[in-house]
């Protein structure tokens, strides 16, 4: 390895130098504030270097990863919600019974690992990720230790999701068997050569793409989802619907441009069809929930469904940049506004005190706390696909590349999905807008404020003026294509 | 830029009333006022003709472009007018939270002076969409018993109808830029789309639908008696005045000149469901015991006059429709803040328990029966001139249908004078209902002197039309109607 491959590797040799250090820390002195500060510290530092970073080029550190544009965009991202999510944990673990220090470096350790998946470009390197990434979030979920739901949530979420790993692994293993290599690069020429009538090899795909559809929540894969959301700590529910799944999808779509994957009509019909069951279905289920985040994690579904256009447009168009653009376009929205909404349900919550999460308790929050409902209301308009907000400009751009590609069926299932979608999430803004519910005074900090606040501002100035995220996404989608 | 600058003072106006709250309860109120009296010598200041364009979203052909025609004008100034009168109806009706009430009122209007204005089919559609919101609120928040199923009827009709309006948006861009190779969002390129028949025709009944959904027009005006019966009086004034002709608006100005061939396939059904909404909207009214719920009935049967000028697609027709979009506008708009002000006082909206109102309060009386014959389309009033108008053009293209319209005002009169009969005449009710009535505060000046306004505004356009026929007669050829 040379010296600029670890100036690409930077931000990620820096998060590994934090956790030792943190770890170190963590063994002499327990302090929560301490902790917190060194970890926010480090994924500033990891940020701050990434532009560096990459200003070493598109490299390939060793044959695992790629460090280009592509995986800046999300790595730089990750760090981001990694970032604020830590803001919005100290409220919320604040008061809890056990130690808060390792929740913090679960999270610098998930977030690593979903760094090394938007850098994959091997199989080892997706295993790799998926796991440091996947074993912090089985623990993170299960964190406030004295309560029972998030033990059982990630009991389950253990379960299921090794499951989903070693249908993963096993599918990647029959693919080896029939390409000979584990590379993407490798993968991709062995397509290339015209050999494609393994059975082995449609076996090896089906097999990947389903374990793929279990970490991105797809129907029929989705059974986890409403449980674990629901039983996780509100905070890190937030990073699992946003980091957990941009990550794994962001190197679905790597593997998926890069191999042309979905010239392979198994794959394209496969996750067709589940992207069309995830919108209609998803919705369908999230009308019937009142618990708020059982209801974002339908809601989450049925956005997975969504950004599957993204994907299958690879296949369809004749630029295969303007599918990634809309997937970067459509992912960045999504973060915004998924964020937004679990942040509110954080700042209303603790570990000590309990989820405050169903609809009902959300009664009358406009004249409560017109600031925490006003930011909720716009995520909910987000993710309803109002104009002037992130959520819209996602769903436009998917509306544009769908109908370049002729993806007809795909776009009348979104149109489906979006319209039964409007009822549940305008269910919670009335909840909201109501004169009754409890005074009861809910705590709130001046840091969960900053962050919700600015989570607001960036899902309307997506909306109102997306022009440099649009930007941004073009060049980076370019050079990916190249 | 004075186009946006007046989408812009009415945002930054809205925050404004929202800020004022804290200083004194009635704030809100005249800095709502304020605003808008300020908007309206700002728009007088606006030369008709003017364009502006600023990029927005280069990369798809997208930019804020907002022009100023006599049609715009038109609509322009009926929906700062009309805001007007919401505020001053509302007055003392909103004690809950006045600052966020004047809030979504002005960014109501705001997003409705944007979608009179923008000739950018995405920022069309931005507007569209985006002024339901705060029209929302108004319903949700301030509305009377069952506002929660009307706001969310409202909600869902208008975004469902408007997913099928962005859809066709795209597809159509999309078509046009298959062809042609520039990618632009500009009505002005769009109109010379060469688009394939058959799909055209299906790009139209997308345009069609949301703007009828919006009109109302029969089958699709189920959300419009629950969602004005349910607003309050502001909001009502404002949905049946201004937002119903948003929708007629996207016909005249979208629907036929966009797909000129597929909208004349679609002219007899479409005709047809106007006149079948003049009717079944009259007859629906007449069955109401409603006060509110009967004036709202009455505006699916006054717009199928609309829809059938606009199909009818000749120069008198849409003339007449546009004139029919002013004055229901204001004749409408009394009605609604009358309802509202009887609801203040009675606490009621059922006729049943009204009658005999004349004695205790003569001022309402008058005004309300001026408004009734309004409506019933009395000559020398402006709707008279709007109906008249419609059906001469429609007599031309089809005559059974226009017959058939012509006797929706027939009904016209029987329930706008059961209205009448039933609310101001008669008997005192009996019982505390009567003891009620009998006591009934009378219009003050602040009521009287809108409703004053709105009566001249009627008298106008029902004596001297040909002022707001000669300001639209260059739109209505430019937009390609059959002479």
């Amino acid at each position: 390895m040379t010296a600029l491959d670890f100036q690409a590797l930077a931000p990620h040799l820096i998060l590994t130098g934090a956790l030792l250090v943190i770890l170190l820390v963590v063994s002499f002195r327990r302090s929560h504030r301490l902790t917190a500060a060194l970890t926010l510290l480090s994924l500033a530092a990891a940020l701050a270097v990434l532009p560096w970073g990459l200003s070493a080029g598109h490299r390939e550190v060793t044959p695992l990863l790629l460090l280009d544009s592509y995986a800046a965009f999300f790595n730089g991202l990750f760090i981001v919600i990694a970032a604020l999510t830590a803001l919005l944990s100290q409220r919320y673990l604040k008061g809890s019974a056990g130690s808060q220090d390792e929740f913090y470096l679960l999270l610098l350790m998930a977030t690593l690992g979903a760094m090394t998946l938007a850098s994959a470009q091997h199989f080892a390197a997706v295993l790799l990720g998926l796991e440091v990434l996947s074993i912090s979030l089985y623990t993170l979920v299960a964190y406030p230790e004295e309560d029972s739901p998030p033990l059982e949530a990630a009991l389950k979420y253990l379960v299921l999701s090794g499951v989903g790993a070693a249908t993963m692994l096993f599918g990647m293993a029959l693919i080896y068997h029939a390409v000979g290599g584990m590379g993407f690069a490798e993968i991709a020429a062995f397509f290339a050569a015209g050999e494609r009538s393994d059975p082995w090899l449609a076996a090896g795909l089906i097999l990947f793409l389903c374990g793929t559809a279990f970490k991105l929540s797809l129907i029929p894969f989705h059974m986890w989802t409403p449980d674990v959301y629901q039983g996780a700590p509100a905070p890190v529910t937030g990073y699992l619907a946003t980091v957990a799944k941009a990550a794994v999808f962001a190197m679905l779509l790597r593997l998926a441009l890069q191999a042309d994957l979905l010239d392979q009509g198994v794959a394209f019909t496969l996750l067709a069809v589940m992207a069309v069951l995830s919108m209609v279905v998803g919705n369908l289920l999230a009308l019937l929930q009142d618990n708020i985040k059982r209801l974002l994690a339908y809601s989450s579904i049925a956005h997975m469904g969504y950004l599957m256009i993204g994907l299958l447009v690879l296949a369809t168009l004749s630029d295969a940049a303007m599918a990634v653009e809309t997937a970067l376009v459509f992912l960045a929205g999504y973060l915004a506004m998924t964020l937004a909404a679990f942040a509110v349900v954080s700042e209303i919550s603790s570990a000590a005190a309990g989820e405050r999460e169903r609809i009902a308790e959300c009664s009358g929050l406009f004249w409560r706390r017109p600031v925490l409902a006003s930011v909720l209301a716009v995520a909910l308009l987000s993710l309803a696909g109002i104009p002037l907000t992130a959520g819209f400009i996602a769903k436009f751009y998917l509306f544009m590349a769908g109908i370049e590609g002729a993806l007809w069926g795909l776009i009348w299932a979104m149109i489906l999905g979006s319209a039964l979608s409007i009822y549940y999430y305008l269910k919670i803004v009335f909840a909201m807008t109501l004169r009754t519910g409890e005074g009861e005074a809910l705590p709130t900090s001046a840091l969960g404020m900053a962050v919700l606040i600015a989570l607001g501002v960036v899902v309307l100035a997506l909306g109102v003026y997306p022009t440099p995220l649009i930007e941004l996404a073009g060049e980076i989608a370019r050079q990916l294509v190249q | 830029m004075m186009l946006l600058g007046l989408i812009l003072l009415l945002l930054a106006g809205g925050l404004v009333a929202a800020l004022t709250e804290r200083l004194h309860p009635n704030a809100p109120r005249w800095a709502s006022l304020g605003v808008l009296a300020v908007a309206g010598l700002y728009l007088l200041a606006i030369p008709l003709g003017a364009q502006e364009s600023l990029p927005w979203i280069p990369r798809f052909g997208i930019s804020v472009l907002l022009a100023m025609d006599g049609l715009s004008f038109a609509l322009v100034a009926l929906t700062l007018f009309l805001g007007l009168v919401a505020v001053v109806s509302s007055w003392t009706e909103i004690e809950h939270s006045p600052g966020f009430f004047q809030f979504n009122l002005l960014w109501t209007l705001a997003g409705v002076v944007g979608v009179f204005t923008a000739l950018d089919l995405f920022l069309f559609f931005v507007f569209w969409e985006v002024m339901l919101v705060p029209m929302y609120f108004l319903i949700a928040i301030w509305g009377h018993e069952a506002r929660a199923y009307a706001a969310m009827k409202f909600f869902l009709f208008t975004q469902v109808s408007g997913l099928l309006l962005l859809f066709a948006i795209l597809t159509l861009v999309y078509l046009h830029y298959a062809g042609s190779g520039e990618l632009s969002f500009a009505y002005a390129d769009l109109l010379g789309a060469d688009l394939p028949p058959s799909i055209a025709f299906y790009l139209m009944l997308g345009f069609f639908v949301a703007f009828v959904v919006k009109l109302p027009g029969v089958p699709f005006h189920t959300w419009l008696p629950d969602a004005h019966t349910q607003a309050p009086t502001a909001g009502s004034v404002i949905l049946a005045g201004i937002l119903l002709k948003t929708g007629a608006y996207g016909l005249l100005r979208f629907v036929v000149p966009l797909f000129p061939e597929a909208a004349m396939d679609f002219r007899w059904p479409a005709m047809l469901l106007g006149a079948v909404s003049v009717l079944y909207g009259g007859y629906l009214a007449y069955s109401q015991s409603d006060f509110k719920r009967l004036v709202a009935y009455s505006s699916v049967s006054h717009m199928g006059f609309v829809l059938l000028g606009a199909f009818a697609w000749n120069t008198v027709a849409v003339q007449g429709a546009i004139v029919q979009m002013v004055a229901h506008g204001f004749s409408t708009a009394a009605l609604f803040m009358m309802a509202g002000a009887l609801q203040q006082r009675l606490h009621t909206r059922e006729m049943g328990r009204m009658g005999g109102l004349w004695q205790s309060a003569p001022r309402m009386g008058a005004v309300t029966l001026f408004f009734v014959v309004a409506s019933l389309g009395m000559p020398g009033l402006g709707n008279f001139v709007g109906e008249f108008m419609v059906l001469l053009g429609a007599f031309q293209v089809d005559a059974v249908l226009a017959i058939a319209a012509a006797v929706g005002i027939i009904v016209a009169a029987v329930y706008a004078l059961s209205l009448m009969q039933r609310s101001f005449q008669g008997e005192l009710p009996e019982g505390e209902d009567g003891l009620a009535v009998a006591k009934v505060a009378d219009f003050g000046f602040r009521e009287l002197s809108v409703m004053v306004l709105m009566m001249l505004a009627l008298l106008w356009l029902g004596v001297y039309p040909n002022s707001l026929l000669d300001l639209c007669a260059p739109v209505v050829a430019a937009l390609g109607v059959a002479p």
